[in-house]
């Protein structure tokens, strides 16, 4: 049973799609940030992909150095904002948190980051700038966070840089693609600009890269490229009925349910299908979209799913229900979608067995496919030399992040086919490094 | 059956409670309201000679989550006629005739002490307190603290007090002053009935960033505060101690002050030989309810120890305070870690090996975060199981055998001392440090 009214308003959207991490006060971040033990070797840094040093923040904000904090947080990582916020926090920094291991609640390491940085960026307080200029040129391909990082580190370098976004807006997916009750486009909006007011990397909008002559142009006139362009549309799934008006992959959904808020119309009775935490945020929008009932229905069992447990859980305290150990053959209707087939499943020796003789129809309106994304192989098809794995990721050395033509690095999802913010945040950094190494050789 | 109630000194009081001449006894209001919480003596905010104040008045040392760990400040004595606080004395009387009141003063020539004595034994104090420690502003006039680093002024005084004086008189110490028995003694020569201890310490609590002025802050200038809270509570018992185990001043009872906020306090205080204790800061802080808490932990304690009043453990931790002579030298502990209840935060590990004998390594293997002690490097220094987080999870284990026992002074008799670093009975000698360089090895 759906717990959500169907919003009419931005007022109602905004109560359904209330922000899991809210934005901590100055008292809230002031107890909070007492309690960290300033460990050795603290665990939190560890299990940080970009290895913020987090004991040190957290006391430079208990000890009313939010500026200081800010630098500490965005030195290591430049989204820290928007990883305060949208990061698996539980299963990184604070999953690592060893109050854990005494039951006492971990340190809310992502909201006291969200704290520092938010108030440093709502000052304009500037903290970095731009290097002074070494006649080096860099274009990016993709504004979203590996290609925002990549600029933002090697702007300090004193590098001259140029995004290529084919949209109008930067961050990817952070703006596109996460759910709306994780993070607002306002939060991540301001950081690009914080970053870009600062340190004037140029992002070039509505400007994708898709001929080999644009491909050859960029290659002429810059010194290295950077590939950030993540991952494309929802894959196909080659069913039949799959054309149907109602069938929409969840990357859609989301990025359409994200402009246009309470705008979008979702019917009373959706499907979902996938298993990863895509498929949990599209799961638990539509029932936060006011769908009466919504089904999340999985090949596997529930244990087998990608998505973390304590997405599962929202989704579910949403009020949507879970079917597993199915898989579709076939979606039903005629033009529109009026219900799914699904066959059963078993684990036959770790083998997925299809059960034809346990086959039902599970009746919706609306089917939403989180099956995972289609890569961009029609866009490397356009490099010279550009080695991808078999399963169409980029091939990049694991330290510098350059690419088996020396002339790209890449980074984020396109080459880890699709992680969290904070390894695109990452990876966007080390290959800003790497290219710097590259051309100072 | 336990019975709370005291006579201090010759001031009776139904129990040990006492408030400290202070912002918090300003007013019969205020000590009504105190008594009537349970408070069972109140000393009167000081009453002597006209004074003006100053508006921004407190600082405050916060801790982490903790405000107000420590206080200060730069009030003076009582700012309302004495009239007012004679009458209010009187009506307090009326309503608490048990309850101890008590009045703290402070004049300066001989004939205004003996005016001001008779007033407020008119108007019905069960006591008198001098007041010799006030650390700013009055010490500027000549009195308070100015008073208490002077024994020979102060014994005078007492003297000149305890000749007008037909009630108690006790005599409150400052602790601005290298030794604590001075002052006491002087004051037990003049013939003073008690003594209490500590008035506040001489403080600046803190600087104001963008006005480079010291806290609290008047008009863009600061003066030295007088210092109290939790954090003087060591302070305190250590010149209680002092006092206490004075053969001439212990014959006068000691009301203890300084940082008193929960039960805890109070049963050291008066394991330290202390027979009331009087209360400000927590009070400033909590109220008067703070006073539930301290009388049910110390009826409690008494309960389970088995103790009827006061008097049957004041003391009792005296003939444990030694001096370091006497310790015994072949006391041996060791650090030992319950693995089961470490949570690896490593603090012990980067305590000793930063701040103390490097006997703490961390283990081989990255994932696993439960430091292990080098037992032949570790001195039994404590620092670890101070650091460490998690309750009984470092425990100091005796090592020694309880056979032997020598200490510094006897060996000092025996002539059995080491008198070059090199001579083997030397402490240090042997003992493992790492090489400066290997500092650097990462």
């Amino acid at each position: 049973m759906a717990e959500y009214k169907r919003p009419t308003s931005e007022a109602e959207f905004q109560e359904n799609f209330k922000q899991k991490n809210p934005l901590m006060n100055d008292t809230q971040a002031y107890y909070e940030s007492s309690r960290c033990l300033f460990c050795y070797d603290a665990p939190c840094i560890q299990a940080c992909p970009t290895h913020i040093d987090i004991p040190l923040f957290i006391k430079q904000i208990h000890t009313d150095n939010v500026t200081g904090a800010s630098k500490t947080i965005f030195e290591a990582n430049w989204l820290g904002n928007a990883c305060g916020i949208v990061c698996p926090t539980g299963v990184l920094c604070e999953g690592a948190c060893v109050y854990n291991h005494q039951d006492v609640p971990p340190i809310q390491i992502g909201r006291l980051q969200n704290y520092a940085t938010n108030k440093t960026i709502n000052s304009g307080k500037e903290l970095f700038e731009k290097g002074e200029a070494n006649g080096k040129k860099v274009a990016i391909v993709g504004s979203g966070p590996a290609g925002i990082a990549c600029a933002a580190e090697l702007s300090v370098m004193g590098y001259e840089v140029d995004i290529f976004e084919a949209k109008e807006n930067p961050s990817g997916l952070t703006v596109h693609g996460i759910a709306p009750y994780k993070i607002t486009n306002e939060e991540v909006l301001k950081e690009v600009k914080y970053l870009q007011d600062q340190l004037k990397f140029n992002i070039h909008y509505n400007s994708a890269i898709t001929s080999k002559e644009q491909i050859k142009d960029l290659e002429s006139k810059y010194d290295a490229i950077f590939i950030g362009v993540g991952l494309g549309q929802t894959a196909e799934l080659n069913l039949k009925g799959e054309n149907n008006e109602g069938v929409v992959g969840a990357v859609e959904f989301i990025e359409e349910l994200r402009m246009k808020h309470h705008r979008v119309k979702v019917p009373k009775s959706v499907v979902v299908i996938g298993g990863g935490n895509t498929a949990m945020d599209a799961a638990s929008e539509a029932a936060r979209m006011g769908a009466r009932k919504t089904v999340l229905a999985y090949r596997r069992s529930k244990d087998k799913m990608g998505a973390y447990g304590f997405e599962y859980d929202l989704a579910i305290s949403a009020g949507v229900d879970s079917l597993f150990n199915v898989t579709p053959l076939e979606i039903v209707g005629n033009g529109k979608v009026e219900g799914v087939k699904f066959a059963k499943t078993e684990n036959q020796n770790g083998e997925l067995k299809v059960n034809m003789n346990n086959v039902f129809i599970v009746k919706c309106e609306m089917v939403i496919k989180a099956t995972g994304q289609a890569k961009q192989g029609h866009f490397y098809d356009l490099i010279d030399d550009l080695e991808i794995d078999k399963r169409t990721r980029i091939v990049v050395d694991d330290k510098t992040f350059q690419c088996s033509n020396k002339k790209y690095f890449a980074g984020g999802d396109a080459i880890n086919g699709g992680a969290e913010v904070v390894n695109a945040a990452y990876d966007g950094k080390m290959a800003a490094r790497g290219i710097d190494n590259w051309l100072n050789e | 059956m336990v019975d709370l109630s005291i006579n201090f000194g010759g001031i009776k009081a139904p129990n040990p409670f006492w408030l400290a001449s202070a912002p918090p006894t300003n007013s019969g209001y205020q000590i009504m309201k105190a008594f009537d919480a349970g408070w069972g003596g109140a000393v009167w905010k000081t009453l002597g000679v006209p004074v003006v104040n100053v508006s921004s008045r407190y600082g405050s040392v916060n801790y982490r989550d903790t405000r107000m760990m420590g206080f200060n400040n730069i009030e003076l004595i009582t700012d309302r006629p004495l009239e007012d606080n004679l009458r209010e004395i009187e009506e307090v009387k009326k309503y608490f005739p048990d309850h101890a009141v008590i009045a703290s003063l402070m004049v300066e020539s001989r004939a205004e002490w003996e005016q001001i004595i008779k007033d407020v034994e008119n108007a019905g104090a069960d006591g008198i307190e001098l007041n010799f420690g006030c650390p700013h502003g009055m010490c500027e006039r000549g009195m308070g603290s100015a008073v208490g680093q002077e024994p020979e002024v102060l014994k005078t005084i007492v003297e000149w007090v305890k000749e007008a004086a037909t009630i108690p008189v006790i005599t409150k110490l400052s602790p601005n002053i290298s030794h604590i028995t001075d002052p006491g003694l002087a004051a037990v020569q003049g013939g003073t009935d008690s003594i209490s201890l500590i008035n506040t310490i001489k403080s600046i609590v803190g600087i104001d960033l963008d006005s480079y002025a010291p806290l609290p802050i008047v008009d863009g200038k600061g003066t030295n505060g007088g210092y109290c809270g939790p954090a003087v509570k060591p302070i305190a018992m250590h010149m209680i101690k002092d006092l206490a185990q004075h053969p001439e001043i212990s014959k006068v009872p000691i009301s203890g002050i300084g940082g008193v906020e929960t039960w805890r306090d109070v049963v050291e205080f008066i394991l330290l030989g202390a027979t009331s204790v009087q209360v400000c800061t927590a009070v400033m802080h909590y109220g008067f309810g703070i006073v539930r808490e301290m009388e049910a932990g110390l009826r409690q304690f008494m309960e389970e120890k088995n103790y009827s009043t006061i008097y049957d453990f004041a003391g009792k931790a005296l003939p444990n305070v030694t001096e370091w002579k006497h310790l015994n030298l072949k006391y041996k502990v060791v650090a030992e870690i319950n693995e089961d209840k470490c949570v690896g935060c490593e603090l012990c590990y980067i305590a000793c090996d930063d701040g103390a004998h490097q006997a703490i390594a961390l283990s081989d293997d990255a994932t696993n975060r439960i430091p292990s002690i080098i037992e032949e490097n570790c001195v039994g220094c404590n620092l670890c199981s101070l650091v460490c987080p998690v309750e009984d999870c470092i425990s100091m284990v005796k090592r020694d055998d309880g056979t032997e026992h020598v200490t510094w002074d006897e060996r000092t008799q025996n002539d059995d001392i080491p008198v070059t670093f090199n001579d083997d009975r030397a402490g240090g000698k042997g003992h493992y440090v790492p090489l400066p360089t290997d500092a650097l090895k990462k």
